[in-house]
């Protein structure tokens, strides 16, 4: 896509991808950090010294977390362990963290990614929909719908939802490891997003169109329909693009509360109650774990970002 | 068959805001010969662009073409269906605009843009179509043709693009190239350049040629005949000699003498007094009133006739009645 | 040029007879102005103000927010429970007052009422714990918006000050106070959120009896992560603001013209920054709103007995089935409370943004 020389080009691309992977490493590093010694802020120590508990476990904690050494010790030795996947143990049932996250992360995974996908598809086309019928009815629908939704937090939703459709109509089952059904814990996780993409599209579609290439396009005699689909919406993608990346950490917090009220066993739902069950290390674990893959989602969607708009300076 | 390309007649436009009807065509008229180069030159906001943009029929959604004709080798163009508007954009008329930056689509090479413009309406397609498109950058003057269809605008210079667009416009060989302010936005050595491209486009393609300015510079050199419009209407039009030489409206006479005479430094520079009409309300009498020096009471009340001053030039002012009235008084 | 053709020419086009004298007097200075009607001019301000108020719903969502504050703070005088009060009878525990739906009474309060006591109705019921249910929404809704507002405050203060700091400073300070600010921007604020909140709310001890106390460690928790985290895009805002004013050719036009720093400040830096300020925190609330009940939600918001919307939601999901109501009460209020800040933002960012197309 680039027309400068083309081993310049790509020397220029090279060179501004890995700077955004070192920056993304020095961020997942200090997030490690932050989560690490806040957690050895609690009064009494991540490992609850002032529980009782046996000599076995203390035992086993100290040799797996090497407690006797100074702390910044612990913590260097507490990245090399994840580097190589050891997350450590659970406070709460002993159990390895890294087969937990193993045996629920896909499940969240298949929950957020289809949630994403019906967001970012669905909230492209309304609101793309509503521009172009911009006054008349579809678009008074499509607004009043999005604003609506942008203003129901997900758990309320969600809880709603569940009442009327597994409780109270009983149409659908509640999720469980035998029937998953993933129905409606998508809707409720994918609506906020979707409507404020609707939002979001139905504006950079209005602010294309009323751009002077437009006008250009028209004079051509290019068609209305043309005039839509290829030189608008190309342009009125670019904000969507934008936002997906923050999307992607909404649809992480959001799958938390939609896994706990759905009582879907993802890693959402674990979190939740490791906070509640005061587990830190389970607590500890999954932070780095779920903020390394927002880093690395930001940066999947930096990237993408400055393929599809050529304007941006690589720098 | 008559050498008339074009004839708009009576010509009213207005865009309907929140804030009211803005009336930004008046009643205006005029004739464009087959090969003619015709300026017309008005402030912002004179309705000299909306005139060109409603012959195109690519006015903003709030704009509407509410009275007047546009004829079009005799047929009505505002009558004509959208299909066959955008079977005459491009093909019989083109225009281009004042900010090449904007007016250019940023995602997509430049190739890819003129290509389209020539697949519209023509059957080239393909291999075939990209060589016209090569032919098209090289006669505007542009090198290394290949290299540039791969390129994005915003990697071209202010003058390149605007000679992209020239070239975009003029793919299709139209019968009509519509030019709305093409130096403004450039420096003014580009300018020059700009002007003479058009000027020779002109003299070997034949097409008819619309020159929309402020500025009185630009005109002066390239047309042979200039509408000078005010407050969407027409003030006076004739030659390019008449209206310089032989001013007969007020607003005219204003331009003129605001231009800066190199050749004489010590001439005071004489502006046009007062701000530029509110479009929303239209003073009754003549547009102009409120900034002219001599105006009369007539002109508070009066909308000014124009009248035939000679075989080239029209004038719709009251001083020219004036003056004639006072000869017939001093019989 | 010779004038005899041209008169010839146009007395052949008009009648001239019927001009008279008077058509060619000049006309005067004041009836040439009277032509000109330019529309009336009018301050930023008030012009904002009036398309504000023409706007139906920024209208409707001011006044449905009176309502709300109206009710919140009417309600405690009118309603004799009190929120963490346990309802009860004659001085006696009234144990049958659990779950009752809306509008109704326990038995004992029954038997109450017909001996001729005078019992103020259960608007919403009461929850699972006895206690008046309506009390509870109302205060939980004044919660919620307490923290939405102070905090959108302290996000305010705490972003302007960095912001103006580093936009008047510029150079070496300026490059570091926004790195500073970058390394915030791209941390998971809400994992970040919790796991403060998880430590702060373990760690935090007040003198007891003082209002950081009265207040409770988790709700002064809440306002030290928004205080730490949320300031950073009010701060590029602001920061933004200040570079964009400072080069600003507007205000370069003014100084030369030797117009004083203050009145440069006051003319043509403030009701550009303000606009934005209004808008952003108006824009802030809601969400501070929203991510404190989310995290009440999970359980780690405000802590019990204190109720804030979030938490009542989540504590009506027991008992989902047989008490609806619970939940549909607050759930109602977020949403309506959201949807108004929402619609009431952008309604301000329409009147005052100065820089959207119309």
């Amino acid at each position: 896509m680039k027309s400068v020389d083309n081993r310049e080009g790509s020397i220029i691309v090279a060179k501004y991808i890995i700077k955004r992977v070192l920056l993304a490493v020095v961020t997942v590093f200090i997030i490690c950090a932050i989560t690490f010694f806040l957690m050895h802020a609690v009064p009494g120590g991540p490992f609850n010294k002032e529980k009782a508990l046996s000599e076995a476990t203390i035992a086993a904690l100290n040799a797996r977390y090497n407690l006797d050494k100074p702390l910044v010790e612990q913590f260097l030795l507490y990245l090399k362990n994840l580097l190589h996947g050891d997350f450590g143990v659970s406070l709460k049932n002993g159990r390895e963290i890294g087969a937990i996250i193993g045996e629920s992360f896909p499940i969240s995974a298949r929950l957020g990614i289809s949630a994403m996908i019906v967001a970012l598809f669905f909230g492209t086309v309304f609101g793309s929909t509503a521009a172009l019928m911009r006054n008349k009815l579809p678009d008074r629908l499509i607004v009043f719908f999005s604003t609506l939704f942008t203003a129901v937090p997900s758990f309320i939703l969600a809880t709603l939802l569940l009442l009327v459709f597994c409780i109270k109509l009983q149409w659908i089952q509640v999720w469980s490891a035998n029937s998953q059904n993933y129905l409606l814990p998508i809707i409720a996780l994918s609506a906020y997003p979707m409507a404020y993409i609707t939002r979001l599209s139905k504006t950079s579609m209005l602010d294309a169109l009323s751009q002077d290439y437009i006008r250009t396009a028209r004079a051509k005699g290019v068609s209305k329909f043309k005039m839509i689909f290829k030189h608008a919406l190309r342009n009125s993608l670019i904000p969507v693009i934008t936002y997906a990346g923050p999307q992607i950490a909404y649809i992480i917090t959001g799958s938390m509360v939609i896994e706990t009220i759905f009582t879907i066993g993802g890693l959402g739902s674990k979190f939740v109650s490791a906070i509640n069950n005061r587990d830190y290390t389970m607590i500890m674990a999954t932070t780095i774990f779920l903020a390394t893959l927002m880093v690395i989602a930001n940066l999947i969607c930096d990237l993408l970002y400055k393929a599809v708009d050529p304007r941006i300076k690589l720098d | 068959m008559s050498d008339i390309l074009l004839s708009v007649q009576d010509l009213h436009t207005s865009f309907f805001t929140d804030a009211g009807e803005v009336q930004a065509v008046n009643g205006v008229s005029f004739d464009l010969d087959r090969g003619e180069i015709l300026g017309i030159v008005g402030e912002s906001g004179s309705g000299k662009s909306v005139t060109a943009y409603s012959i195109m029929q690519i006015l903003a959604d709030t704009g509407r073409v509410v009275g007047g004709r546009i004829l079009y080798k005799g047929q009505d163009l505002s009558t004509w269906s959208e299909k066959q508007m955008q079977s005459f954009r491009g093909k019989n008329c083109s225009i281009i605009f004042q900010d090449p930056m904007t007016s250019l689509n940023p995602v997509f090479t430049i190739g890819n843009q003129m290509r389209e413009a020539v697949v519209l309406h023509t059957e080239r397609r393909g291999a075939e179509a990209d060589a016209r498109v090569k032919e098209l950058i090289e006669l505007v003057g542009i090198n290394e043709a290949e290299k540039r269809m791969k390129q994005y605008p915003f990697e071209l210079s202010g003058g390149m693009r605007q000679r992209i667009m020239i070239a975009m416009a003029l793919a299709c060989e139209p019968d009509i190239l519509i030019a709305d302010e093409p130096t403004t936005a450039l420096d003014v050595t580009i300018q020059a350049q700009i002007l003479e491209l058009i000027q020779s486009l002109q003299k070997k393609m034949g097409m008819a040629v619309i020159l929309v300015t402020h500025d009185l510079g630009v005109i002066a050199d390239m047309c042979d005949n200039i509408v000078v419009m005010y407050g969407g209407r027409i003030c006076e039009r004739g030659t390019a000699r008449e209206i310089f030489y032989n001013p007969k409206h007020e607003y005219t006479k204003g331009l003129l003498r605001s231009i800066p005479n190199v050749n004489n430094m010590k001439k005071k520079l004489v502006p046009i007094s007062g701000t530029p009409i509110n479009m929303l309300n239209l003073p009754k009498g003549c547009a102009f009133c409120p900034r002219c020096g001599s105006a009369m009471k007539i002109c508070l009340t009066q909308v000014p006739q124009e009248l035939v001053i000679n075989d080239e030039h029209k004038a719709a002012c009251w001083i020219n009645v004036r003056d004639a009235y006072e000869e017939v008084q001093a019989k | 040029m010779n004038d005899i053709p041209k008169k010839n020419i146009l007395s052949a086009q008009l009648d001239l007879s019927r001009f008279s004298d008077e058509a060619f007097v000049p006309a005067t200075e004041d009836e040439k102005r009277q032509q000109d009607v330019m529309s009336e001019s009018t301050t930023f301000f008030k012009d904002g103000m009036r398309k504000l108020f023409k706007n139906p719903l920024a209208v409707g969502s001011l006044v449905l927010l009176a309502v709300i504050l109206i009710t919140i703070i009417v309600a405690p005088m009118v309603v004799p429970y009190r929120y963490e009060e346990i309802l009860s009878v004659n001085g006696k525990r009234d144990k049958g007052a659990k779950n009752l739906a809306p509008f109704t009474y326990s038995e004992m309060e029954q038997r109450y009422i017909d001996q001729g006591g005078e019992r103020f109705p259960h608007i919403f019921g009461t929850d699972e714990q006895c206690r008046d249910y309506f009390i509870r929404v109302v205060y939980g809704t004044r919660i919620s918006l307490f923290i939405g507002f102070f905090a959108s405050i302290i996000v305010l203060i705490i972003g302007m000050l960095y912001g103006s700091i580093s936009g008047y400073m510029g150079g070496r300070t300026d490059l570091i106070m926004m790195r500073i600010v970058d390394i915030i921007y791209s941390l998971p604020d809400m994992l970040m959120i919790i796991l403060l909140k998880v430590v702060l709310d373990e760690r935090l001890n007040f003198p007891p009896g003082s209002l950081l106390d009265r207040m409770g460690t988790s709700m002064v928790s809440l306002f030290i992560v928004f205080g730490l985290l949320y300031w950073v895009g009010m701060a590029r805002l602001i920061r933004g603001q200040i570079l964009s004013i400072k080069e600003n050719e507007y205000v370069l036009a003014a100084r030369s013209i030797g117009a004083k720093p203050g009145r440069i400040i006051r003319r043509h830096i403030l009701p550009n920054c303000l606009s934005v300020i209004i808008i952003s925190t108006a824009l802030q609330i809601p969400s501070a709103i929203f991510t404190e009940s989310f995290l009440s939600f999970i359980g780690i918001g405000v802590k019990a007995p204190m109720p804030s919307l979030g938490s009542l939601a989540n504590a009506a999901r027991e008992g989902l089935q047989s008490y609806p109501y619970k939940l549909v009460f607050p759930a109602i209020i977020i949403c309506l409370i959201v949807l108004s800040l929402n619609l009431l933002g952008d309604g301000l960012r329409d009147a005052f943004d100065p820089k959207l197309k119309r």
